[in-house]
């Protein structure tokens, strides 16, 4: 089980830099076909900066940045994690060329039994910046734990 | 694609989305999202180890199927005017199986001086249970 008292830990998320390729290498990943992730003049008529980024993709900075420093530090087996709930807001563009950092919190330690018996639910909030310290998305991710 | 063609006043409360309809899940694309994203848990990757974990098999990532709810939406109004996107995993995927996301605007309102639209999304599998439930927030010209 998941000790409650770790609720309210922070863990510093390392900065992370928005790349062309890994853009497109996610879409192509999704099978998302659409040109603005792959294309810089289809892009540019569709009002991006650069490349835009699917809505998913702040998974590649939260991976990158620190979820399994947090993963790892509750001890959790990954046999028995599951993935419960995303939620991501979006605040400001972000574009190829910035980097985001910001900090995970978890907020969250709830018991709950389901149909594979008792589990434990793990909430944990990021807020990210940019470079210029611009609030540009918030993640709220809830990791299941199967006893 | 999407994009500015859509308008607030274009669309009411039960105004049904475009349905998507994925090709099947396969353990290649499993192999690509998981390098793709930097998750590696094994259990999207390794059989035996989708089996000692008890599904038979790999799984697919959580994060695949929200980025097929993603593809849907921003389809219908780009990735600008996603202001909001949210997903509760209800089933495990697994490879061959055929996902299908359809929603429809369950609400319209202004919020600082905007016109947002709240829809109503659920992702389904080929036998019609539910692998996620969600909901997003747009903001239309």
């Amino acid at each position: 089980m998941i000790d409650k008292r770790v609720i309210g830990k922070k863990y510093k998320v390392s900065s992370f830099e928005i790349e062309n390729g890994k853009i497109r290498e996610l879409a192509r990943a999704i099978g998302d076909n659409n040109p603005v992730f792959y294309n810089k003049d289809a892009a540019a008529k569709d009002g991006y900066a650069g490349l835009a980024l699917p809505p998913t993709f702040a998974t590649v900075f939260a991976l990158a940045g620190g979820l399994m420093t947090v993963v790892k530090d509750l001890k959790i087996d990954m046999a028995k994690l599951l993935h419960g709930g995303q939620e991501y807001q979006y605040f400001a563009e972000i574009k190829p060329g910035d980097s985001v950092s910001g900090e995970t919190e978890i907020t969250g330690v709830i018991e709950k039994s389901g149909k594979g018996g008792i589990m434990d639910l793990v909430i944990m909030e990021t807020t990210y910046y940019n470079q210029d310290n611009k609030k540009v998305l918030c993640d709220k991710c809830t990791l299941v734990v199967k006893r | 694609m999407g994009k500015n063609d859509i308008f607030f006043n274009d669309v009411e409360v039960g105004y049904k989305i475009k349905d998507l309809i994925k090709s099947p899940i396969n353990e290649t694309q499993l192999v690509m999202y998981a390098g793709a994203s930097g998750d590696f848990n094994p259990i999207h990757t390794v059989h035996a180890f989708g089996k000692k974990a008890g599904f038979g098999g790999v799984i697919g990532h959580g994060m695949l199927t929200m980025g097929f709810v993603g593809q849907f939406i921003t389809n219908w109004v780009g990735v600008k005017s996603l202001k909001k996107l949210a997903v509760q995993f209800k089933a495990i995927t697994k490879p061959k199986d055929v996902i299908t996301v359809s929603g429809e605007v369950t609400k319209k309102y202004s919020f600082e001086e905007e016109n947002r639209v709240d829809c109503e999304i659920i992702a389904k599998n080929q036998n019609n249970e539910i692998v996620i439930a969600g909901s997003a927030t747009v903001a239309l010209p």
